[in-house]
């Protein structure tokens, strides 16, 4: 095994996109669900009547899905360090 | 100080559980990719300028600015905007299109050393320690102020608080160094907006919309219509005659205070200089501007919300108008920090809550985690390798990083507990420190585009800046200087600022300068200019070149002072 395929790895598992996505997504099935049962009358009366548990759960819905999407739609791609001098040019890069 | 106990409920702990997963999460992964020290440092120098530009906002977002200028939105209303509009906007974008270029094209690896490079070690001696301290002290005050929002929140006793908050900050940093610290500050960025937006829409809703907003402001009673336009800012500034207001604000707030802190702070700095390319680097603090001046729509406008919404806070605005503040927190047993809390436990339901907590909570962290991350990288690079044990293998100053990382933990713990027993001492430290930041900035561009500037005028002009800006400090204090307001921070900044400038000159033509061979990279004149391009690279198209995105973020920070002036 080469060490850019093992770098390539990292970079994959460690695409700061794919971690908002899935905490937001989290937060979004949470609130959503939230929103969905929980909407008491009492919360109403605070929100001056919306169900803010369920529009902001949909809300990061949208967001974790926009967040997904760019990870898997430009991977992060790992560029050869040509330059062993400094060793400062090498890294995982969204292009 | 009263407990405002918010009612959290299973859900709420939920979601803070999980993001604290997250957090400690991202810690682990960013452990595999550290095998040396400047990736532990300065993430290797490799990620991309969205990310690196959101650490940068994140950073200066921690909780003390969250509640702060909520505080100042709750009693000034929007001339508080000018923190953001004045105050941090232009200095951002001066700093990526003219200081960047030497930061991340001399290739050093702080701030402190850039200082070394030009002035030699007299200049960089006095910027290492005083900013290695400075970061060691805030930390325990941001530190401290997360245990108290705990305590206050949640009912946990500060020093379990302190411990817990000190171990995750700690081993996140540890294990996964500055790339740990800038991932977690740009989730953190993403959970306060899912925060704070949802309690934008929702306060504007129960006062009746902007329209609402604007009516009850206007008839409080007390400042008025005043609170509904940014300039002139005269309760802001001080300074009861406009033109001095205007004045004030443009020079004092938005050019000295501001561009010493922004273009000389090594965390945000650092921020920057953690991104792959010159041209990232540069893009880092300029993409940052996007979203800062956004910001403040979502922290402003909830705290001039709960003054006219929540009852405690409208009535310790009343109180205090006529009685003064300490009198109305005695009375309500609130003071203007409290506006953003009291908004939150007014309007939003189980569920939101949980995410608001997990997002102050977040920010917190992730203020003391930038003072200790920054720290960590001054103390091993400049401090340690430089002074102390030099010529070492990388592995070991890797490992100086790792212990420097723990000790400052412990004492920032330490500084915590003396923070709530001493807090006017805090405030004092922290001013103080405030006063090295106007010579730093007056220094560095005076060495960045003035070959002939000598290393004696670079420590001479620092200390001699720094002390003017002490002797002002302590004359207006004794009441010797009548300045009210924000007056004496303006003209403290300002005449270190000045002092600086003339000392530095006057030094200049009596010592030797520096030979030109050693000042590549460092002063405009000496470097060719393709240093400042990336090797290898293709110039990038004109819509992602740092000096036309500089230019659109101008146009648009001009357009919301025109609308909202």
């Amino acid at each position: 095994m080469s060490k850019a395929n093992e770098l390539t790895k990292t970079a994959g598992a460690f695409d700061i996109r794919n971690f908002i996505g899935i905490l937001l997504g989290i937060f979004g099935i949470i609130l959503t669900i939230a929103g969905i049962v929980g909407f008491t009358p009492d919360e109403a009366e605070r929100t001056g009547g919306i169900d803010a548990n369920l529009w902001t759960g949909i809300g990061l819905l949208v967001a974790a899905v926009v967040f997904l999407a760019w990870a898997k739609i430009r991977p992060l791609r790992i560029i050869e360090d040509t330059d062993d001098v400094t060793g400062t040019e090498a890294g995982p890069k969204a292009d | 100080m009263e407990a405002i106990r918010l009612d959290a409920q299973w859900i709420d702990y939920l979601l803070i559980a999980v993001y604290f997963i997250f957090v400690l999460g991202i810690g682990w992964f960013a452990k595999r990719g550290i095998s040396s020290s400047i990736e532990f440092l300065l993430s290797g120098r490799s990620l991309p300028a969205w990310v690196t530009a959101l650490a940068f906002v994140s950073a200066n977002l921690g909780a003390v600015e969250i509640m702060g200028m909520s505080a100042t939105g709750a009693q000034y209303g929007m001339p508080t905007m000018h923190y953001f509009w004045i105050g941090a906007v232009p200095a951002m974008l001066f700093l990526g299109v003219v200081m960047m270029p030497f930061y991340y094209g001399s290739k050093v690896r702080s701030v402190p050393e850039f200082m070394r490079k030009r002035f030699g070690t007299g200049a960089h001696l006095v910027n290492a320690l005083s900013f290695a301290i400075a970061q060691i002290l805030i930390a325990g005050v941001n530190l401290f102020l997360l245990g108290t929002i705990v305590n206050r929140l949640l009912g946990w006793p500060l020093w379990i608080a302190l411990v817990v908050a000190a171990v995750i900050v700690l081993s996140y940093i540890t294990l996964g160094g500055l790339t740990a610290a800038i991932y977690n500050e740009v989730l953190q960025f993403f959970v306060i907006v899912a925060a704070l937006l949802p309690l934008t829409i929702i306060g504007l809703n129960r006062v009746g919309g902007w329209e609402g907003l604007k009516e009850r402001v206007s008839s409080d009673g007390m400042l008025g219509a005043e609170q509904l336009s940014s300039w002139p800012g005269e309760q802001l500034s001080g300074f009861s005659n406009p033109v001095l207001s205007v004045v004030g604000i443009v020079f004092g707030l938005g050019f000295v205070l501001s561009f010493g802190y922004w273009t000389t702070n090594f965390v945000e700095v650092q921020r920057a200089m953690a991104s792959k390319s010159i041209n990232a680097a540069r893009l880092t603090p300029i993409l940052g501007s996007f979203p800062k001046m956004l910001i403040p729509f979502i922290v402003i406008i909830p705290g001039m919300i709960s003054a006219v919404l929540v009852t405690q806070m409208t009535k310790f605005k009343e109180i205090s108008s006529t009685a003064g503040e300490a009198a109305a927190q005695a009375q309500t047993g609130v003071t203007y920090n409290d506006a953003l809390l009291l908004l939150m436990r007014e309007v939003l339901p189980n569920g939101l809550l949980g995410i608001a907590i997990a997002g102050l909570l977040a920010a917190f962290m992730a203020g003391m985690a930038a003072n200790i991350s920054a720290f960590n990288t001054v103390f091993s690079y400049d401090l340690w390798q430089q002074y102390v044990v030099k010529d070492r293998e990388d592995g070991y100053y890797l490992k100086v990083g790792r212990y420097a990382t723990i000790g400052a933990c412990i004492v920032a713990i330490f500084t915590a507990l003396i923070a709530g027993n001493f807090s006017n001492l805090m405030d004092y430290l922290q001013t103080l420190f405030g006063f090295f930041n106007a010579p730093l900035f007056a220094t560095f561009i005076l060495g960045m585009f003035w070959k002939r500037m000598s290393a004696t005028a670079g420590w001479v002009g620092l200390v001699g800046g720094t002390l003017s800006a002490v002797a002002v400090f302590v004359l207006a204090e004794t009441g010797v200087l009548d300045l009210p307001g924000q007056g004496a921070a303006f003209l403290a900044a300002s005449t270190a600022f000045v002092v600086d400038i003339i000392l530095s000159v006057i030094v200049t033509f009596r010592t030797a300068p520096k030979p030109a061979h050693e000042l590549r990279g460092l002063v405009y004149s000496e470097t060719p200019k393709t240093d400042f391009e990336d090797l290898g690279e293709p110039k990038p198209p004109v819509w992602k070149r740092p000096v036309p995105i500089a230019g659109v973020a101008l146009v648009l920070v001009i357009i919301l002072n025109v609308t909202f002036g």
